[in-house]
């Protein structure tokens, strides 16, 4: 059924691009994080185009934690490697690596209006668009309706209510036998991910963004220094101790084993808790994450597609990242993997609506998304997002309070600033 | 002295011409050495001395030591200094590297010998133990890691299931999360893999023992207890000197194991993360090859105490 759809898709697009044009058969090579099914799903996805075209897609895995990844790429890129054609990155990578991509701009001009302007944007470095977009992420508050129920609970809407909630249960279940039973995970391990969650809580809390979008340090304020003192209070009471070394797939490990009442996760782990392998299949669902007191906030994720410009086969590339960001492609992926379209009209399309109910409840969440500083810090965002996780996970596991780390950490950070980001 | 003069006078002696034998023999090795340690070693210490950043490696210009310190005014007028030398970053690092060390090296050595001594004793399917003792040491690093890293799991782990079936703790303990037990868990992975290397190399010292010290020994009726501090341990010193030596240069330069288990702990962060990080992670391929300078530097004075340290003990015990 899909496939069908997908081959309409394809036609369409073999006709209207360079991809008529390829005469010969190619191998293009594309790597990926493996998280969750991300893999089996993209090799399904590419075999329609591999049919059509010809040409083969090999996929090289990489580790699943986003710093590892984006280390490897960086190396590669810098030595100028030809045995990478397309590269799946995230968000907030683009203003770094850009230099290394080919731009698609023209290749994609056709197609541009379909996506968000604001995912757009995020990938367009000094007019250059670096990345199509494959999707776009932002987390959610999974929940254990059954837990609730029994319990008479309300989905919390703030942190302190969550916590509450998450306690009591807890404490109830354990009383009944139930004692891996936590409260709440989420990803509490010193990466990348860490930045995503705590930057929820200091945003939630009227803590700003760590840095603004005009270049300005704000991260040193009462309202970041109690957001985090929260989750701080956390570990050890519903959160396992262990959350501080959690990345997403062992939070979805605790989670979907039905070990935890709530997790904060992005949305590709609700196809994988509503599988027949789950044991919290048909009792959870989702909700947006609890406010701290200025609104719930929700960190802007997502994965794209660029092309490496050391590539020997950019034709047969940049087809195939446009096939994969195509309407069509990100149907597939969104029915498969719950992941969200970047192209706004996806969210009303019938059948996701009906299969991924999620979906086109997450299109206001997403839309007031916040995004992480990867545009104003540019070239420095991961010495800061290092430090600023750091100085979060220094206060989760206790070696000192959230005020004293934050000042710490506005004094390192104007150090890397220097005069300018 | 006096050979010299009779050398001069007689042209090369046959010494002289043996040695220069030796040296072209020596040649190609010394070549090969060159580019394959010298040149790097010597690459990276000028990068260190440059702002070279990963993707402008090649137009890097020379700034001097900046990296490893450098004196800035404020337009406050306030002094400041910068550089991996006052970096807490760095020195916490170098901290975790030695702590790491000298408590993994001295477990090593204390269960390689024991599991040396062991053996080196005649019992029935000793071939079998041995080949299975080596298994740690054949399994790559990186799947040890990760396989511990399972195991120390806090929620899945089998280790924390056995401990709290034993009773022995009630809790489940976050292994490699909380900074208390982070460096106890990448030493209990590393004396795991590391001590039948240990074990093998002074098994190889124990075999040049001769059998007749202990059959005399045995005769004249001495302490087993006493027969090994006076006479096996002394015997087997050269070889566990070198083994020691072998162990220390490869735990100061530890990596592999720390960054795949607990990466980016602050509480276990060694030399080497810190300075990939700072090449890689954070572009800063100058500051990184400075601290990978700084590292060598360490490593050589670690090396070279020990050395002397060494002699000077060795040269009494053959007094």
């Amino acid at each position: 059924m899909t496939t069908k759809l997908f081959k309409t898709g394809l036609s369409a697009l073999a006709m209207s691009t360079i991809l008529g044009g390829s005469a010969w058969a190619d191998e293009v090579s594309y790597v990926i994080g493996a998280v969750g099914n991300a893999v089996q799903v993209l090799e399904e996805m590419v075999k329609p185009w591999e049919e059509q075209t010809g040409h083969t897609v090999k996929i090289v895995t990489m580790p699943a934690s986003t710093s590892d990844q984006f280390a490897q790429y960086r190396l590669w890129l810098a030595a100028g490697t030809t045995d990478i054609d397309l590269y799946q990155t995230d968000v907030i990578w683009a203003p770094q690596l850009a230099d290394h991509f080919v731009d698609l701009t023209e290749a994609a001009k056709d197609v541009l209006p379909q996506h968000f302007p604001s995912i757009i944007e995020s990938q367009t470095v000094d007019g250059k668009l670096v990345a199509m977009p494959l999707y776009t992420d932002a987390p959610a508050l999974y929940y254990r309706k059954d837990l609730l129920e029994k319990y008479g609970k309300e989905v919390p809407t703030t942190w302190e209510e969550l916590a509450a909630t998450a306690q009591e249960i807890q404490d109830g279940e354990r009383a009944a036998g139930a004692n891996d039973l936590w409260g709440y995970v989420w990803q509490g391990n010193a990466y990348e991910g860490l930045t995503c969650d705590a930057l929820e809580w200091v945003k939630s809390f009227g803590g700003g963004q760590i840095v603004e979008a005009d270049g300005t340090i704000s991260i040193n304020n009462e309202n970041a220094a109690k957001a985090i003192d929260t989750a701080a209070s956390w570990v050890g009471s519903i959160s396992p101790p262990g959350v501080l070394s959690y990345q997403e797939e062992e939070s979805r490990g605790v989670w979907q084993t039905g070990n935890a009442v709530f997790m904060r996760n992005w949305p590709y782990a609700y196809a994988l808790s509503s599988g027949d392998d789950s044991a919290v299949k048909g009792k959870f669902d989702v909700a947006p994450l609890p406010s701290g007191g200025e609104g719930s906030a929700a960190t802007l994720g997502g994965w794209n597609v660029a092309v490496s410009k050391y590539s020997d086969n950019q034709d047969a590339a940049i087809s195939l990242a446009l096939f994969l960001s195509s309407a069509e492609g990100q149907k597939f992926r969104a029915l498969e993997s719950g992941h969200l379209p970047s192209i706004s009209a996806l969210y009303e399309d019938a059948e996701i609506a009906e299969k991924v109910p999620l979906i086109p409840r997450w299109k206001e969440v997403f839309e007031s998304a916040v995004p992480r500083p990867s545009a104003p810090t540019k070239g420095k965002y991961n010495e800061v997002s290092a430090k600023f996780w750091s100085a979060v996970h220094e206060t989760l596991s206790g070696n000192g309070t959230a005020a004293e780390n934050l000042e710490l950490l506005e004094l390192d950070l104007e150090d890397v600033k220097g005069s300018a980001w | 002295m006096t050979d010299q003069v009779m050398a001069q006078a007689s042209g090369p002696s046959l010494q002289q011409r043996r040695q220069r034998a030796a040296f072209w023999f020596l040649a190609p090795m010394l070549v090969a050495l060159f580019f394959v340690a010298a040149w790097p070693l010597l690459r990276t210490i000028w990068f260190s001395m440059t702002d070279a950043t990963l993707s402008n490696l090649y137009d890097a210009e020379w700034i001097g030591f900046g990296n490893y310190l450098q004196v800035r005014e404020l337009s406050s007028g306030r002094t400041v200094y910068r550089g991996t030398l006052v970096d807490p970053d760095w020195w916490n690092a170098v901290w975790n590297t030695v702590r790491f060390s000298f408590a993994s090296v001295f477990f090593e050595t204390i269960f390689g010998l024991i599991v040396a001594l062991v053996m080196n004793a005649e019992f029935k399917g000793r071939s079998i133990v041995r080949a299975a003792i080596l298994i740690p040491w054949a399994i790559p690093t990186i799947v040890s890691a990760k396989m511990w890293g399972w195991m120390l799991n806090d929620q899945f782990g089998i280790i924390n299931d056995i401990l709290l079936n034993l009773g022995l703790i009630d809790q489940k303990i976050a292994w490699t999360a909380s900074p208390e037990t982070a460096m106890t868990a990448v030493l209990i992975v590393d004396v795991w893999k590391t001590t039948p290397f240990m074990a093998l190399l002074i098994l190889a010292g124990l075999q040049m023992v001769p059998r007749d010290i202990y059959e005399a020994a045995r005769i004249d009726g001495i302490n087993p207890v006493k027969v090994f501090f006076k006479v096996t341990l002394p015997l087997i010193k050269p070889a566990l000197m070198v083994a020691v030596i072998f162990r220390l240069l490869d735990a100061l330069r530890i990596f592999d194991l720390v960054y795949v288990l607990t990466p980016n702990s602050s509480a276990t962060k060694t030399m080497s993360v810190i300075s990939r990080e700072n090449m890689i992670d954070f572009d800063k391929f100058a500051y990184g090859a400075a601290q990978s300078t700084l590292l060598f530097a360490i490593i050589a004075v670690f090396v070279s105490l020990y050395i002397w340290i060494g002699r000077v003990d060795l040269s009494g015990g053959r007094d």
